[in-house]
């Protein structure tokens, strides 16, 4: 265990406030975890809570892993009207990369029979791996309206239902996107990538609910025992890329423009209200809604393959979480409601009942909060906590964190052996790399369950279901 | 002498590059990229040749501006680079590259990179061998 830190419960550890911080820095996990944490996380939250204008602490969730500047997992919120800065580290290379979770309406037993068949369709139909590309093509024009629009575009487009809207975060379309803030490069890039899953650890994955903890939360969310839902994960894909590209040159600039010491290269960040941290926060928001217009396209995709092959399949999206932003946000400090930009790099925000952002279904119940495990363990959906909002901002861990290098996992498993043992489990796995499967192995990556445990115990959030895997389609 | 390794990092992956000049350690850094995309990047023959030129504030922040630069035009030209011939000044690189489109590869792909980042960045020599590493974004 790191030294210095003073345990304030059994899944909550302070970093007192020394030297130049300017707020303690706060982990949220059990005694295992933060043993398995690697040094750097430490370094990393240090380093975040020198930054200016930071509120009330620096936070790591119970997944924190080595990030860039900001470690995966950690979350930071910034009081502009108090020299707070906007950190491209803080929201890290795939702007918004998420999760969108539907209900099928359908339960394991028929969709096992023509899995196989379904998973062939859903391996044709959308575009994963190195060089994919989507079937629409966009001009520059088309492509600032995806950027202004996000999954209000798609929907304008004729990709997904209306109705879905209000079960994104932002409702679809996050504010304040300036295209003109975005290189041509990246836009460049963007043309043909709308509609694509990418890879890495980027995933569809077809789930059957294995244990429901509360039933009435998983009644509004639709979940019932046994039931079957999807669950994609993609981002910005080459934009939000390039925007992160782009922009730590600018806010390297910027930092030393204006004396703000940096202790990592990837921490740069600039105030949020000069010309430079703004026009960040514009492009940056063009790349949320990249991600959420993405998602959107991908969602309408699986549905009308569900639709050949399950008639009676009626798809229905339970919400779109976003991982790695940095939001505007309501939030109540020593009882003074502010506005502060909340930046979660590899967390997603889980916001508690009663929060204006959230339908009006789930606004008695919390936000859901998609914890993705692995190709060959469970995943868990959760809910937001007032609890979490008290001492995390509303925000939770996101995955599972990886517990072994990718060449570590190449050296270990072949990703054939990968594929043919999950088969023997019954799980079908449709991968467009073997190399992509073998570096993706459950393996690899830590136990999910010790990892929600952590923030359920913390009171982050509530645990509503567990979900196994049926299928995969890697990237 | 060994041309490139790929080193260990908890999330994604250290790309090395090796080499007698600080030029050729940026031409292998630049091949040990390419091969995470495509794990037999060194038996692919270039077909197509293209000139990409990049400047940054010090020798490290270069090599992490030459690999970004390699990924974005990689990208939009949906193509693979195999083949590189780097001039560096000070802090400024030209660079002839060469590679093949995508479409053309029959061999099984690996993993996309996203980007080169700051982390474990190095440049520098050591026993006499220039070396240029930085962790990528998979």
């Amino acid at each position: 265990m790191k030294e210095g830190l003073v345990k304030i419960s059994d899944w909550q550890w302070e970093m007192p406030m020394h030297g130049p911080m300017n707020c303690p820095a706060w982990f949220f996990a059990d005694r295992g975890l933060m043993l398995e944490m690697d040094a750097k996380v430490f370094e990393q939250l240090h380093n975040v809570a020198c930054l200016p204008g930071i509120v009330r602490a620096a936070m790591a969730m119970p997944d924190a892993h080595w990030g860039y500047g900001f470690p995966i997992g950690g979350v930071a919120a910034f009081d502009a009207n108090a020299g707070g800065v906007i950190s491209v580290g803080g929201v890290g290379y795939d702007i918004s990369c998420g999760v969108r979770c539907f209900a099928t309406g359908l339960r394991r037993e028929q969709v096992a029979k023509g899995l196989a068949s379904l998973m062939e369709d859903l391996f044709r139909t959308i575009p994963a791996g190195v060089g994919s590309e989507g079937k629409i093509r966009l001009t520059p024009e088309r492509l600032d309206e995806v950027l202004a629009g996000g999954a209000r575009w798609a929907v304008e487009n004729g990709y997904g239902l209306r109705e879905e809207l209000e079960y994104i975060e932002e409702h679809g379309c996050m504010q304040g996107a300036d295209p003109s803030c975005v290189s041509a490069l990246a836009k460049e890039r963007q043309y043909r990538q709308v509609g694509t899953l990418g890879s890495g650890n980027h995933y569809l994955e077809i789930q059957s609910v294995d244990e429901i903890y509360c039933e009435d939360t998983a009644g509004v969310f639709g979940l019932e025992k046994d039931g079957v839902v999807v669950s994609i994960h993609c981002g910005s894909r080459a934009l939000g890329h390039q925007i992160g590209t782009d922009y730590i040159q600018i806010l390297g600039r910027a930092a030393k423009k204006y004396g703000i010491p940096i202790r990592e290269r990837e921490l740069v960040c600039a105030p949020i209200l000069s010309p430079e941290g703004e026009r960040y926060f514009k492009a940056m928001a063009c790349g949320v809604n990249c991600a959420l217009a993405n998602r959107q396209v991908l969602g309408h995709l699986v549905r009308e393959v569900f639709s050949r092959h399950f008639p009676s399949a009626s798809l229905r999206l339970i919400y779109d979480v976003s991982h790695n932003t940095c939001k505007v946000e309501a939030h109540e400090v020593s009882g003074v409601s502010k506005r502060l930009y909340v930046h979660r790099k590899g967390a997603t925000r889980a916001f508690g009942p009663g929060r204006p952002e959230l339908p009006e279904a789930y606004r008695d119940v919390g936000q859901p909060v998609f914890i993705g495990g692995t190709m060959g363990t469970c995943s868990y959906i959760l809910a937001g906590t007032e609890m979490g909002e008290e001492l995390a901002w509303g925000s939770a861990c996101h995955g599972a964190g990886r517990a072994m290098s990718r060449n570590a996992a190449l050296k270990r498993w072949k990703g054939r052996d990968v594929v043919a043992s999950l088969a023997s489990k019954g799980i079908i796995v449709k991968a467009v790399s073997w190399q992509g499967a073998a570096e993706e192995a459950p393996g690899a990556y830590k136990d999910v369950t010790a990892v929600v445990n952590a923030a359920y115990n913390a009171g982050l959030v509530k645990k509503v279901a567990k979900v196994l895997p049926m299928a995969c389609l890697k990237g | 002498m060994k041309r490139f390794e790929l080193f260990e990092h908890g999330a994604d992956i250290g790309v090395r590059g090796l080499g007698k000049t600080l030029s050729q350690a940026f031409e292998n850094a630049a091949l040990a990229m390419f091969s995470i995309e495509v794990p037999y990047i060194k038996n692919i023959v270039a077909t197509c040749f293209w000139q990409f030129s990049c400047e940054s504030y010090d020798q490290e922040g270069l090599l992490t501006a030459w690999l970004n630069t390699l990924i974005s035009y990689a990208d939009l030209y949906r193509a693979v680079f195999c083949s590189f011939d780097v001039t560096i000044e000070d802090c400024s690189l030209t660079a002839r590259v060469g590679g093949v489109p995508l479409n053309d590869l029959q061999g099984e792909k690996g993993v996309e990179v996203k980007g080169a980042t700051f982390t474990e960045l190095y440049v520098g020599r050591r026993d006499g061998i220039w070396i240029a590493q930085c962790v990528v974004d998979v």
